[in-house]
């Protein structure tokens, strides 16, 4: 027993020693760490940006790209671990996650205080102060929002009625309708909110068709966002369907079918590059992420996009750090840091990024399409 | 709010409330005979519903695969527990059980995917139902004998094991089916689709084959007796391990067919199956967890509440549909003598 005992604290001591010196920074390597919630509630977004880190490039202003991807099931507490895991034990030089929004605050704010810089896959609020390490690849939501509302006010829309998740996305669409209602001079004639796993929506469409609005806004994701387009249309609704970005994908136009003709939705450009003329400047990464990415993974998506888009920026900053220092250093991430506000128009698949000290998403017009479906395609409305 | 809209929600209600009922029906089952109270019930729905959807679309389901991993693993369960006493009879009967039956289902999938959606249909229910016999004998009759809290956490820990295991045999997107039938008619100003129908038989007709079931054959008469004295029903000659097994079978089973005509309703995730199954709890504890008719009239409750509450306030439909059970265990508690548990 004794020597057991023994033999076990022996075993500890060995594996504490091992975990503790860590590993040392490779010369001419650029590791690279992400957190993704490939698992869990969000795999939906999580497995495509684990798919899309596959086809990323290997080489980077001639050094070697070293990449480490790790899961935290869309728990915070999780990517937090996982976060600082990468920059304890692994010594990144630039962190990735996470897929949602409240993991990507947690990886936020391991990231800032080890000043170690990081892309957020998951739109997030960023705290003013603690903007300097922290770019956000997604788009913000009012940019969306606002292409839809301005959608609507060009068509005579006057009344709307809205079905969102009964979750935070739900509540963030409702906040941006409430503020922006005035401007575009619409009202919000009904609120109903729904849960991804409800087997029926019919309480709340007949509701909604009730009170007769001009159109309706789904605020849904995936193919969740389907459900009431479909039973919308079964329970005779004849107005406009407009959807939020969070529903463009070739999943909801396979289980909405016939409903899904017609229906309004902003979205990333990355999910038509084909429509878009040839001065976009996201044309030609969003090509080259599709083109890579559709005969591996199977249809595009747009969360594909974002740790690809990261790997664009990288492409443009890294260069630019490398005359200051050497990778693995804190001086490099610091020259990263500098280097993503000194770089103008990187072009990426979602958008052109021009991040300022404040301004940590740096996207505009560019990173929004309005999409329509045709005969179970996409296309682009002008 | 007028009279059409109270017939949509009333049929929304009884819909979605005979779905629940057969949950409540297979939760009751399981509890009776083997103790546990079988939170993945709801992981068979969800892997029905997209077993058939997959089926349907002309794509072999990961469950065909998942079949013959379980039924092999259950086979060296067996094996291993009967190892001082292994005979020719025992093997081959093992070996039809575990290895010819599985692959047969899994060679069947892969021949017969997308052909029809009556071979579809009949293939889920045949693939899903095999789950459960295995299911049980790896996870459940190790611990038979023990403690119903012990069982409860063995069937948390086999909820969220079948889980995962849905996300990576069936992927984080969600699945939907086409309609068994396109047939649909008219009630005054509410149109009643096929597939409502086929909600409403295949409950009705569940019932019935669980009531001749449990009532008219020999089977059906040991899982009774196994449900009310354990102990006594092995005095008796009854094989008690085998009556965990066919529980846990009829439970697949009625998983399986509650998934099939969610299937075509709404989109089914790998992960959707724990909500719907808690709606059938709620059902079957109103029930106390031992009455069929009550649980069915506690279904339909839930469904029409349910219902009734998406139009008046969708923001607290899950609220109240869970709030539900508050009142119902008071009086429950107030209502009965207590008894310790056995241990």
């Amino acid at each position: 027993m004794k020597f057991k005992f023994s033999l076990m604290a022996a075993a500890c001591v060995a594996a504490l020693a091992m975990s503790n010196s860590g590993v040392k920074a490779e010369d001419g390597v650029l590791t690279v760490g992400a957190t993704l919630s490939t698992t869990g509630p969000a795999a939906a977004l999580g497995i495509p940006e684990k798919n899309a880190l596959t086809l990323v490039p290997t080489e980077i202003g001639g050094l070697k790209v070293k990449l480490i991807v790790l899961d935290d099931a869309g728990d915070p507490t999780q990517a937090t671990t996982n976060a600082k895991r990468l920059i304890n034990d692994d010594k990144v030089d630039v962190i990735l996650g996470s897929s949602t929004t409240p993991p990507t605050i947690a990886v936020s704010a391991v990231a800032f205080d080890a000043k170690v810089p990081h892309f957020g896959l998951g739109p997030m609020p960023v705290t003013p102060g603690k903007e300097r390490y922290t770019v956000i690849m997604p788009q913000p939501v009012p940019l969306m929002a606002a292409g839809i509302f301005d959608h609507m006010k060009k068509n005579g829309v006057k009344t709307v009625g809205m079905i969102g998740f009964s979750d935070s996305w739900g509540d963030l669409w409702l906040g941006q309708f409430k503020a922006a209602a005035d401007k575009y001079g619409l009202k919000l004639v009904a609120d109903e909110r729904y849960a991804r796993a409800d087997t029926s929506v019919t309480g709340q469409v007949l509701k909604l068709v009730a009170a007769k609005p001009d159109a309706v806004l789904v605020a849904a994701s995936g193919t969740g966002a389907a459900l009431p387009q479909s039973t919308l249309r079964e329970r005779g609704y004849k107005g406009p369907i407009y959807q939020t970005h969070g529903a463009v994908s070739q999943d909801f136009i396979r289980i909405a079918g016939k409903a899904a003709e017609g229906v309004i939705m902003a979205s990333g450009p990355d999910m038509l590059p084909e429509g878009q003329p040839d001065s976009a400047l996201t044309k030609a990464p969003g090509l080259a992420l599709v083109q890579a990415y559709e005969p591996k993974f199977g249809p595009r998506n747009q969360f594909a996009g974002h740790p690809w888009d990261a790997f664009e920026v990288l492409k443009r900053v890294v260069p630019v750090a490398l005359k200051k220092a050497k990778p693995g250093t804190p001086e490099f991430r610091e020259a990263i840091a500098d280097a993503l506000v000194i770089e103008k128009d990187i072009a990426a698949s979602q958008g052109v990024y021009n991040f300022t000290a404040t301004d940590r998403y740096g996207v505009d017009e560019r990173a929004r399409i309005m999409l329509t479906v045709k005969d179970g395609k996409f296309e682009l409305i002008k | 709010m007028d009279l059409t809209i109270l017939l949509f929600l009333v049929q929304d209600g009884i819909t979605n409330g005979a779905i629940y009922a057969l949950l409540g029906f297979a939760l009751v089952l399981v509890f009776a005979v083997t103790r546990i109270i079988f939170i993945p019930q709801g992981e068979f729905v969800a892997y029905g519903a997209l077993t058939y959807a997959m089926l349907q679309g002309g794509h072999v389901p990961g469950t065909a695969y998942l079949l013959p991993i379980f039924a092999f693993v259950a086979l060296l369960f067996d094996l291993y527990a009967e190892r001082s006493r292994i005979t020719g009879a025992f093997l081959l009967r093992q070996g039809i059980e575990k290895i010819v039956v599985p692959l047969a289902l899994l060679f069947a999938a892969r021949e017969m995917a997308g052909v029809s959606t009556v071979s579809s249909l009949i293939l889920t229910v045949a693939i899903v139902a095999a789950l459960g016999p295995h299911l049980y004998r790896i996870a459940f009759q190790p611990l038979a004998d023990r403690s119903v809290l012990v069982l409860l956490i063995a069937a948390v820990g086999t909820h969220l094991a079948l889980t995962g295991l849905g996300l990576v045999f069936f992927g984080a997107e969600g699945q939907k089916a086409d309609a068994l039938t396109d047939f649909s008619i008219d009630l005054g100003p509410l149109p009643v689709s096929g597939q409502n129908i086929a909600v409403y038989v295949a409950t009705v007709l569940l019932i019935a084959g669980l009531y001749w079931f449990f009532e008219r054959t020999v089977q059906g008469k040991a899982l009774r007796a196994t449900a009310v004295n354990r102990l006594g029903a092995r005095l008796v000659g009854i094989r008690t391990k085998g009556t965990g097994k066919i529980a846990l079978a009829l439970a697949a089973g009625i998983g399986a067919v509650s998934g099939v005509l969610l299937a075509p309703m709404t989109t089914i995730y790998y992960d959707t199956g724990f909500v719907i199954g808690l709606k059938g709890f709620v059902a079957a504890i109103i029930a106390g967890l031992a009455s069929y008719p009550l649980t069915a009239a506690a279904a339909i409750a839930v469904g029409l509440i349910e219902s009734f509450s998406s139009f008046f306030a969708s923001d607290y439909k899950e609220v109240i549909v869970f709030t539900l059970l508050i009142p119902v265990l008071l009086v429950r508690s107030f209502a009965s003598k207590h008894t310790d548990e056995e241990d």
